[in-house]
């Protein structure tokens, strides 16, 4: 067994692997159970020592915390949705109430991982991915390379937070807070490859129960970022819930890059030297040659 | 589409901790989330998108544009000023040589400084030499500048003192092999971000980067060389102009929707401005280099103003490119639509049955982020 359950061959530097026989650890956050009691919230910034995230009131339904961030690593989102009127005519649609709680996906492929110059971002043994904040310089290129938008900067302290899956609680042989306080089991934790199959069971549960609208998202080893550690199940379109629709770790176009980059490098030289080329013609052709 | 830009100083979520604009953040959040929310009037009937009260999906980089664009601009500068200097050594251009060879020296130790102070620990500024990733442009970069900063400085040293000739010809000739690089790799750097104008671009945008580099070299040396020794720094000016043109030119048109920022908003102000800079520098520049055209003393003065206006140009563009990368992360619409068009073609694509239910828009993982 494999700590992390992808190919590592499909990588051109096999830098984002751990060796070892740990099982990869995940959460797999099943929404539909969400109360949006916010505890996951509460309890990660306790263990954590999360900094206050601003007090604002937003307006965005029941959510007064906006998004996640450096000082937000697990956040609840709410959406209130006017449902369709009953097909048999009778009065009115209801009003639905989404809510989930996003955290950092610890992605298969993890952009923020593979950019990040110092090594400050590692892969843990529990394959979830982790800053080492006594190596972070804050140089914030981890930042606009997550595709989820979760890692940020720390303005009054210049380096990048977010979600460590509660690394040090892990070591300990403990869960994470968040899964700890959620009084519902929204928050699921444990190896991902059985937290997979659970995830596939409930949503079957919810279809033969008539919920069409349950769809997992991040749960494909396939998908643009090898899939997610942490997963989830999903009453609506990923970007009803701030989302991306189809994330892709930029970092595998990468030799396509460095190609281009190389053409316009050498494109620079040539037209370098075609700048004096044409100049030592002219000068020839004007009789006056140069040295 | 410019409501969703009204941030933050640093690019935070709005409404986050900006003290005070709540109520713009909030007004913002629900115009856009109605609008978004595409069972109810559609506003904006080119772009539907659904969001999460229009905001962001993506964390915008915290960079300041004076330190990175700068950063990209003083780089490009550096490394095509290298290559200059090494081309007037070749052809006996004493004076251009020792004019490029301090612009490159100057441009690249300014381009750390302003690297380093970019940092949120510039102290840990050596923790960049921890590690070489190849998968992290940034390191590479680093470990680049690494050996092209005191290449270049030698060079400069030595051929502003006279001294060492031997020991400044090799670090003349180091520079100019790793000034192209130099100059290229920055927009890498940004191509590997999962910012929508940055990575969408990434075909076109170091052809971009080169060429403004050129145009910044050049116009150095229109502007500081001596009018008998700067028209290599004149042709390489002009090509670097038509470089930067055709190749921005091409990637606009082809990545569609997600060019907006380009051309809209503080992205797209800098980069007509320097599209006109470039525009003015380059006529200027070519008319000072016809000697049939009767222009007496004010030869030089119009190749110093026209290099002094293609140094602008690149400096503009550089600071173009930047905030319409900032401005395409701040809107949901350029990382939801583009996303939404892939799963679309992929879903026609493949003929294979649906999977599932759960994923209903899915198909293989190995698609590509971009279509050319
Ligand atoms: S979600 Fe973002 S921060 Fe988390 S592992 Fe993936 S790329 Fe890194």
């Amino acid at each position: 067994m494999t700590a992390i359950d992808v190919p590592l061959t499909t990588r051109p530097d096999g830098m984002d692997s751990y060796p070892g026989t740990q099982p990869r650890m995940g959460f797999f956050t099943d929404t539909s159970v969400c109360i949006g009691c916010k505890a996951c919230e509460v309890a990660c910034k306790e263990w954590n020592h999360v900094p206050e995230d601003g007090l604002v009131l937003t307006g965005m339904s029941y959510d007064n915390t906006a998004g996640l961030s450096a000082d937000t690593w697990r956040h609840v989102a709410f959406i209130e949705q006017r449902t369709a009127a009953p097909d048999d005519g009778a009065p009115g649609g209801g009003l639905r109430w989404l809510m989930s709680s996003d955290v950092c996906k610890h992605c298969t492929h993890a952009a923020c991982l593979d950019v990040c110059p110092t090594g400050a971002l590692m892969r843990t043994e529990f394959g979830t991915v982790v800053v080492q904040s006594d190596i972070c310089n804050g140089c914030g290129y981890c930042i606009p390379a997550c595709p989820y938008g979760v890692i940020d900067q720390r303005k009054e302290d210049g380096r990048a937070w977010k979600c460590t899956l509660c690394y040090d609680r892990l070591g300990a042989g403990m869960e994470p807070a968040c899964a700890k306080a959620c009084p519902t089991e929204s928050i699921q934790f444990g190896p991902l490859d059985e937290l997979r199959e659970r995830a596939q069971a409930r949503v079957s549960e919810l279809h033969a129960a008539g919920e069409d609208s349950a769809r997992l998202y991040g749960n494909d080893p396939a998908d643009g970022v090898g899939g997610d550690g942490a997963f989830f199940l999903l009453l609506d379109e990923p970007e009803v819930y701030g989302l991306p629709p189809d994330p892709v770790v930029t970092t595998r176009d990468l030799p396509s890059m460095w190609r281009h980059a190389g053409a316009a490098a050498v494109t620079l030289a040539a037209a370098a030297a075609a700048s004096f080329a044409v100049e030592a013609l002219a000068g020839r052709l004007g009789g006056g040659g140069r040295r | 589409m410019s409501e969703v830009t009204r941030q933050g100083p640093r690019g935070k979520k709005p409404g986050r901790d900006a003290g005070g604009p709540a109520t713009a953040a909030d007004g913002d959040g629900t115009r856009r989330w109605r609008r978004g929310r595409k069972a109810e009037r559609p506003v904006v009937p080119e772009a539907e998108f659904t969001s999460y009260y229009g905001k962001p999906i993506l964390n915008a980089p915290t960079w300041e544009a004076r330190d990175i664009a700068g950063y990209f601009f003083l780089g490009g500068l550096a490394g095509g000023s290298s290559l200059l200097a090494a081309g007037a050594d070749l052809t006996g251009r004493p004076a251009l040589s020792r004019v490029a060879k301090a612009g490159a020296a100057a441009a690249g130790a300014l381009s750390v400084a302003a690297l380093v102070h970019d940092l949120g620990r510039p102290a840990r500024f050596v923790n960049m030499m921890r590690v070489f990733k190849v998968t992290s442009p940034m390191s590479v970069g680093s470990w680049l500048l690494g050996g092209y900063l005191p290449a270049a400085g030698v060079a400069a040293a030595t051929a502003l003192t006279g001294r060492l000739p031997r020991i400044g010809s090799v670090a003349t000739a180091g520079a100019a092999l790793l000034g192209p690089a130099v100059a290229a790799y920055t927009a890498v750097l940004i191509g590997d971000t999962a910012v929508p104008a940055w990575h969408d671009g990434y075909g076109e945008l170091p052809f971009v980067f080169t060429g403004s580099a050129a145009m910044a070299a050049g116009g150095l040396g229109l502007l500081a060389a001596p009018a008998e020794e700067s028209g290599p720094a004149r042709n390489l000016a002009l090509l670097g102009q038509v470089l930067e043109m055709v190749a921005f030119e091409r990637m606009t048109r082809r990545i569609g929707l997600v060019a907006e920022p380009y051309r809209a908003g503080r992205g797209g102000r800098y980069i007509r401005a320097g599209q006109a800079l470039a525009a003015f520098g380059a006529t200027g520049a070519a008319l000072s280099g016809v000697p049939a055209i009767p222009l007496g003393r004010s030869r030089r003065v119009l190749a110093a103003v026209s290099g002094a206006a293609l140094i602008g140009a690149s400096a503009a563009t550089r600071w173009g490119v930047f905030h319409a990368g900032l401005a395409s992360a701040r809107d949901p619409k350029y990382t939801v639509v583009p996303q939404r068009k892939r799963l679309a073609e992929r879903a026609a694509a493949t003929a294979r049955p649906a999977p599932g239910p759960e994923r209903p828009a899915a198909g293989p993982g190995e698609a590509t982020a971009r279509s050319g």
